[in-house]
């Protein structure tokens, strides 16, 4: 089933267009990949997805309902984890939750639910300054979560970790993905990461910015283990480069 | 441990330069380079502050009182203009440079018309020390507001937050560091504040008190009373640390972690 739909969404800067009839979906449960180079227009079709910007032209539709240009409507997780230096982790997990006007006590116990599937349990009273990068990255990841609980919109979430973390919260993100449900559009300029973990990628190239392909990903989530060792890999890997180095792009 | 010999470090080079001080002092005025009467002997002025101590602690009541009343309006009136410069930018932009002429106009200018408008009691002193108490803990507040994080209020925005939300989640806890700043530096100058215009008339304090010693040509007493004026400056200074370390707990966990990282 369909869970979100942009109709031609146009936007420009200063007189400048940043990018062009962008025209995406998204079904539920799915995990689908913006991926292109820097200034391609990547993070401004993800501000007008989370409401933050209005579009020049176009509209988004969650579940069918219009909601171009209203914030709250889904979550937006940032390349920097963002959680606030002053807040205890339950806190910071359970802001959007407070901010929809639901009292803190409240909050708090119903953040504290998902902790241990989050991998998180034992943290709550830390301060963010305490935990170790992958943690808080989880933690945003959560609280990114429980602001939406049907579809979590990620820009770089996972860029400024080393590498061995950043595997670790790949397999981790698709695992918990499978166990609750929910869906996700990432942003990466990670070819790699875009092809470990998603089930379709759209590709954005030019200036401004445009939908030049969409490719599947067909193989099982539950398969995905080692899966940027294995030949298919490689290949998804060499027909996005094809993509990505054709002259004018 | 290369952080604990640090710290001690930090500790004992202004101990031994606050005793070189002391000894030099001592030694000038035993030597008789300067007259025993206009600078007596860090002795003298031990035997001073103890036996006048019960006088003193009298009229430092009086300086203290009207130095808390100054810096709480201070910080009220402060804490008010800058929300209020945060949230308008037009008021901003017609009052801060207005605020930082009025930093220009030395405390010792306004005292005496102070005194002349309010009379001789409690008004004067409390209206000086807000007027002082007041700068600095606007500024670091409209700095911190302006400092923070753009991409958290994002976030905030992203989750729906109405602007009151943003304020109250992302940009008061943002500006805190900045607020006690600022009420540190205004605590260091509240005592003088209030002492400086009781210099020009009043009934009761430690202005007042200096003001009858001097006459006496008691220096020694004079000294005394700096002396208390500054271990009063100190432990509101000290108060003000401990306020922060209570109010801003995580800050505590940052410098460590930063520490470890170093």
């Amino acid at each position: 089933m369909e869970l979100l739909r942009t109709d031609r969404i146009s936007k420009s800067y200063e007189s400048r267009l940043i990018i062009r009839d962008i025209s995406i979906h998204l079904d539920e449960g799915e995990l689908v990949s913006l991926l292109g180079v820097s200034g391609s227009g990547k993070t401004t079709l993800l501000n007008v997805l989370s409401g933050l910007t209005v579009p020049d032209s176009g509209s988004v539709f969650l579940c069918g309902k219009e909601i171009t240009g209203q914030p709250g409507q889904v979550s937006y997780m940032l390349q920097k984890d963002l959680l606030l230096e002053h807040k205890r982790v339950i806190d910071n997990v359970a802001l959007p939750l407070v901010i929809r006007g639901m009292k803190k006590k409240e909050a708090r116990a119903e953040a504290e639910r998902y902790f241990g599937q989050f991998d998180l349990a034992g943290t709550q009273m830390l301060y963010p300054s305490q935990m170790s990068g992958g943690m808080r990255q989880r933690a945003a990841l959560l609280r990114t979560y429980l602001g939406s609980r049907k579809l979590i919109l990620l820009d770089e979430p996972f860029s400024a970790l080393d590498m061995i973390t950043r595997e670790q919260l790949h397999s981790w993100y698709l695992n918990i993905m499978g166990k609750i449900g929910f869906s996700t559009i990432l942003i990466t300029h990670d070819v790699d990461e875009a092809i470990m973990l998603s089930d379709r990628i759209y590709v954005l190239t030019g200036k401004p910015g445009e939908i030049h392909h969409e490719l599947r990903i067909d193989i099982p989530r539950g398969e995905r283990q080692d899966f940027n060792l294995q030949p298919e890999f490689a290949a998804f890997k060499r027909q996005i480069r094809d993509i990505l180095q054709q002259p004018g792009i | 441990m290369k952080r604990r010999s640090e710290s001690i470090r930090a500790k004992l080079l202004p101990a031994g330069a606050f005793c070189l001080i002391v000894l030099l002092w001592w030694g000038i005025s035993a030597i008789g380079i300067v007259p025993g009467y206009m600078l007596p002997s860090p002795a003298d002025v031990m035997t001073a502050f103890i036996h006048d101590f019960p006088n003193l602690m009298t009229h430092a009541l009086v300086s203290v009182t009207e130095a808390l009343y100054g810096l709480v309006i201070g910080t009220v009136l402060a804490f008010a203009l800058a929300c209020a410069m945060d949230r308008f930018l037009v008021l901003e932009e017609a009052v801060l440079p207005i605020l930082v002429v009025t930093q220009t106009i030395p405390t010792i200018a306004i005292a005496p018309l102070l005194v002349l408008w309010m009379g001789f009691g409690m008004e004067p002193k409390i209206t000086l020390v807000v007027i002082t108490a007041f700068f600095p803990i606007a500024v670091g507040l409209l700095d911190g507001f302006k400092g923070a994080d753009p991409d958290a209020v994002a976030l905030l925005r992203s989750m729906g937050a109405t602007r009151r939300q943003i304020f109250y989640h992302v940009k008061i806890p943002a500006a805190m560091p900045y607020f006690f700043s600022g009420l540190r530096i205004s605590a260091s100058y509240a005592v003088v504040s209030a002492v400086i215009s009781e210099w020009l008339g009043g009934f009761e304090g430690l202005g007042v008190y200096m003001t009858r010693v001097r006459k006496a040509y008691a220096f020694d007493k004079m000294f005394a009373v700096i002396l208390l004026i500054v271990i009063v400056s100190l432990l509101l200074m000290k108060i003000v640390n401990l306020l922060r370390a209570v109010s801003l707990p995580w800050l505590k966990f940052r410098h460590e972690t930063a520490g470890k990282r170093q």
